[in-house]
Parts: C-alpha cells; sequence; structure tokens
C-alpha cells in the first residue's frame, strides 16, 4: 500500500511541477526525462519482460513521428488522431519486423533488429513523399490543445507524463495478466514455456507489437514537440540504442526501471553538455559513456534490481540477527 | 484403445537411428517406465511423444487423437505434460509462480489460477516454499516443482524425463510417492529413468529400449527376467 502512496505523491507532484517554474531550460530537462522513460518503458515490455532484445526502435519511433507529420501534412488529419494511427500503423507493420526477426535467438535477433531500422530509415532518407533526407516541416499556424501545438513548454511537459503514464499504465496491466506470466516464462526458458502450452512466437509477437505501437506514440509527440523531423532524428540506431540502455540501466524486466534509468541517464548526459560540451572535442559524449561504462560494471541487474538486492540483503541480515536475538 | 499408442514411430538424424519402429501403449491410469542403457533412444522417443520432434515416420496417437507432427504447445494443450532431464525452472519467478504459468491455460484468471497453483504445490509438499524465489530451491524441490507445473495444465499423460536421477534415497522415496499420488489422480505416468530401484516398484509396465529398438514391454517382474534385458543391460554373458 505504501508502495502506492509512493507512486501517487510522485505522479501528483510531478504534475505540479510546471507551476514551480517557469524556466524553459528545467522545464524541457523534465520533458526530456518523460520522454526518455516512455520510450524505454515501451521498449522494456518487448525488450525485458520478454527478453527480446531489440535494437531497431528507432524504426517504431520514426513510424510514428512521420505517420502523424505525413496524415497532418498531406490530408489534414488531427495529430491526435494521427498519433493514433501512427501507433497503429508502427503496430501493424510490427508483424513484419517480428516475422522476419523471430526466427532468429539472442545477438542474431538483436543484430536482423537493427538490419530492419537501417532499412526503414534508408527508405524514409530516399522517399521524396516523405521528405526524403531535407525532413518534414509542420507549421506553428494552428495552436493549442486541438492543434497538440504549443508555444510554451508546459503542455508538451503534461503530454509527455500522460503519455508515460498511459505506458506505464498499459505495462502494469500486461505484467498482472496472463501474458506477462508468459512472456516471463518465455525469457526464462523457452522450451520449458512451450511444454506448458504457450505459443511462443504469439506472445513474443503480442509483447513486440504493444512494444512498437507505445513507441510510435512517443514518435508522434516528439514531431509535435520539435515541429521538425527528419530521418536522422527519428530513425538513428543512436536512438534504438538509448531506448535500451534506459531499460538496461534502470533494470529491465522492471515497471518502474526505465523511470529510474531516464533519470539517470538524461541528467548525466545534459549535465555532462553543459560542463563540458561545446568544446568540439566530444569531451561530454566520452564522459557520459564512461559514466555509463561505469554503471554498467557495478550495477549489473539495473539499478532498481541493485536497490531490490540491497533491501533482500538487508531483509536477511535482520532475519538472522532476530534469531540471533531469539537464542 | 490405449490412451497413448505409438504405432512403428521411427526417429532418423542423419545416418543414426535414433528410434526404429518403436510401438507400445499407455493405458489410462498406468505407470510406465521407458527404461534402457545409454543412448537406447529413450529420450528421442519422449521427445516425439511431446511435440518437441516429428517422428521420421510412424504414429502417435493420444485418446484416439493423432499428436505425432503437432507442436509441443498443441501436444501440451491436446493432454501431454512433460518435465526435462534439467529442471527447466522459471527462476525469475516465485514457486508459485511457475506453477501459475501451467495452471494458466486453461484458467486466464490470475487469482483462480493462483488457487490452482497453490493446490499442486500442496500435492508435491512444497506449499511451504509457495512465494519464494524458484531458482533458490535445491534441485529435488526444482524437480517436483517441475511436476507441479506441468500438473497444473491438467495433462492426461504425464512425461518424466529421469525425474529421479542425482536424488538421495530419500528424495526418490518422495518422488515415488509424488508418482503413485499422480496415478492415482487418474493421470497416466511415462517416466524415462535410470534409477531402477524407483521405478520397478511402482510401475505396471516397463518398456525397454536398445539401440533404438524396443526389446521387451512387459511387467517389472517379467522385463527383469528377460534374457534381452540382462544381455543389453550386462552385455552378453
Amino acid at each position: 500500500m505504501s508502495a502506492l502512496k509512493i507512486t501517487v505523491g510522485l505522479a501528483l507532484a510531478a504534475a505540479l511541477l510546471p507551476f514551480a517554474t517557469n524556466n524553459p531550460t528545467h522545464l524541457n530537462l523534465a520533458i526530456l526525462v518523460l520522454m526518455a522513460a516512455q520510450l524505454g518503458v515501451a521498449w522494456n515490455l518487448l525488450g525485458g519482460y520478454a527478453g527480446q532484445v531489440s535494437l531497431g526502435h528507432a524504426a517504431f519511433y520514426g513510424l510514428g513521428a512521420y505517420a502523424s507529420t505525413m496524415l497532418l501534412l498531406n490530408f489534414g488529419i488531427n495529430p491526435w488522431l494521427g498519433m493514433l494511427l501512427g501507433g497503429l500503423t508502427a503496430a501493424g507493420l510490427s508483424f513484419l519486423f517480428g516475422w522476419s526477426c523471430f526466427r532468429l535467438k539472442g545477438h542474431y535477433f538483436a543484430m536482423a533488429t537493427i538490419a530492419v531500422a537501417e532499412l526503414v530509415q534508408i527508405v524514409f532518407t530516399n522517399w521524396d513523399y516523405a521528405g526524403s533526407a531535407v525532413g518534414l516541416t509542420i507549421p506553428m499556424s494552428g495552436q493549442g490543445w486541438g492543434a497538440m501545438v504549443f508555444a510554451e513548454k508546459a503542455p508538451y511537459y503534461w503530454l509527455a507524463l500522460g503519455l508515460l503514464v498511459l505506458t506505464l499504465a498499459a505495462t502494469l496491466a500486461v505484467e498482472r495478466s496472463h501474458v506477462g506470466y508468459y512472456l516471463r516464462a518465455i525469457k526464462d526458458e523457452p522450451d520449458a514455456a512451450r511444454s506448458i502450452g504457450i505459443d511462443i512466437a504469439r506472445y513474443k509477437q503480442i509483447a513486440l507489437s504493444l512494444s512498437a505501437f507505445f513507441t510510435a506514440l512517443g514518435g508522434s509527440l516528439y514531431a509535435q514537440k520539435e515541429l521538425y523531423i527528419d530521418p536522422a532524428s527519428v530513425l538513428g540506431t543512436g536512438l534504438s540504442i538509448k531506448m535500451a540502455l534506459v531499460s538496461i540501466l534502470g533494470g529491465v524486466g522492471t515497471l518502474f526501471g526505465p523511470v529510474v534509468g531516464a533519470v539517470v541517464l538524461t541528467v548525466i548526459e545534459e549535465a555532462t553538455r553543459v560542463a563540458f560540451g561545446g568544446t568540439g572535442r566530444g569531451t561530454d559524449t566520452i564522459i557520459y559513456a564512461g559514466l555509463i561504462v561505469v554503471i554498467a560494471v557495478f550495477y549489473p541487474n539495473g539499478l532498481l534490481g541493485w536497490l531490490r538486492q540491497r533491501r533482500a540483503h538487508g531483509r536477511a541480515q535482520r532475519a538472522s540477527l532476530a534469531q540471533e536475538a531469539a537464542r | 484403445m490405449s490412451l497413448l499408442e505409438l504405432h512403428s514411430v521411427s526417429k532418423r538424424f542423419g545416418g543414426l537411428l535414433a528410434n526404429q519402429e518403436v510401438s507400445f501403449t499407455v493405458d489410462a491410469g498406468q505407470i510406465v517406465g521407458l527404461i534402457g542403457p545409454n543412448g537406447a533412444g529413450k529420450t528421442t522417443a519422449f521427445n516425439c511423444v511431446a511435440g518437441y520432434y516429428t517422428p521420421s515416420s510412424g504414429r502417435i496417437d493420444l485418446d484416439g487423437r493423432t499428436i505425432s507432427g503437432l507442436s509441443p504447445e498443441a501436444c501440451a494443450r491436446a493432454g501431454v505434460g512433460r518435465t526435462f532431464q534439467v529442471a527447466r525452472t522459471f527462476t525469475s519467478m516465485t514457486a508459485c509462480e511457475n506453477v501459475m504459468a501451467g495452471a494458466l491455460l486453461h484458467e486466464r484468471r490470475v487469482a483462480a489460477a493462483r488457487a490452482t497453483a497453490l493446490k499442486w504445490l500442496a500435492f508435491v509438499n512444497l506449499e511451504r516454499f509457495a512465494d519464494k524465489p524458484a531458482g533458490s530451491m535445491t534441485i529435488s524441490e526444482q524437480r517436483r516443482l517441475a511436476v507441479a507445473r506441468a500438473l497444473a495444465i491438467a495433462p492426461k499423460l504425464l512425461l518424466m524425463d529421469e525425474v529421479m536421477a542425482g536424488l538421495n534415497p530419500s528424495e526418490v522415496q518422495e518422488m515415488v510417492s509424488v508418482v503413485k499420488r499422480i496415478r492415482d489422480s487418474g493421470v497416466a505416468c511415462l517416466i524415462v529413468e535410470h534409477v531402477l530401484e524407483g521405478i520397478m516398484p511402482i510401475a505396471d509396465k516397463i518398456v525397454v529400449l536398445d539401440r533404438g529398438v524396443k526389446i521387451a514391454d512387459g511387467t517389472p517382474a517379467q522385463v527383469s527376467r528377460d534374457p534381452a534385458v540382462i544381455a543389453a543391460y550386462l552385455g552378453d554373458v
């Protein structure tokens, strides 16, 4: 019960943050954290719970961003509907992604996902109708909640927070349903999972489709926030790696792991940029990468996994102390 | 008609004929032991029944329905439960969650699956581990956990692959009593076993394989007197 209270309290505090600060730099950092967290949570559905490490999720992010933007620019479709259609497009195309990649296991699966994402990036880079390498610009003309375009930061903050909460809620629903149990079974022991009647291909695809759907929603939000997308910004391999990193550093297969990972990773990224960036020598990136290595070496189960271990260790110690005292 | 019928099942791996025209039956409520020296093809026959291998020729029927060629998950849904030589525990889960994963096949509501799972945990004397991490249990406990997980899919036939191997005598006795209780609950058992003192006293029937071929089939008493079986185990004397 206390965990629930803490969660609700944190969510309320997060919702009220824009009233506490109107410094656009702070709000922007908070938005970046929320967006990274949402992508990590979406990635975690497939990479964490089902144990299928994808390094090609930028494909779904880009599909979401391009779908909502192209629907808006070419057919005047409202971005809210465009976002939903983008998510459904990504979920639909994820069947092709799964069909081609799920034949492979482990490292080979990860490699195949990179290849598929590269393919998508090449298509969009050369597709004139989608703006090719130049990209697409969303006009500032219509503003407000209907058009999902704003001059100030606070509405984007609430949008990002809302999307994160929605993705967390979906993950929680999966975790608590039979699907959550099946995904963990597939991750732990695929042969044993089949022996109890689990259709592995089907449940991996369910995880992938859900993951693709929510990743694409994040892409559409990015497009509406930046009002400009091109293949490098929404389809790059770096993005795919970031989604995996957020989840892995925070703790794979845990509900809030990616949120913790996003806070730590984004703050390190921005802080090193402020402190060491602008030299033109990439010092900030080197330090950022170095800190990631440090976390990976010292917290192999992710930050949340480490916390859980410490709690379990503490419990065990208290239990043995109590036994000593009883004797 | 028997519950499980193997009709001239052969399985070839390249040049190796692991099973050659193997036929036998398991009746409802029976405990059948599948024994034989190393490399006799016991596990191959087993994997054919459970859908992990497709026989090169021959046919396998369960309850009158042909199951050879079905996928493992389809065999499980048709009523074949199985355990593995290594327990293959879902180590990220608690003991209860392991069994729930099985129970969820017929009962998609998690609370109901938990109730079923607790029942099966008690059946194999593991109820005290319900909310403990399954990976922290001993080998013997994990074997019984795997049995409970397989029983949770409500199989008609349970295949057990060397569930007694590597257990100490008291653990073997515990497993033997579990197997008897399974039979008494109406589920037939087909058991691949090396530990003959575990299987011989409880089996209704023993099938002996040697080099891929069935060499004997009968009650434990008949089989242990069979000259071909003695020769296979001890060499020609």
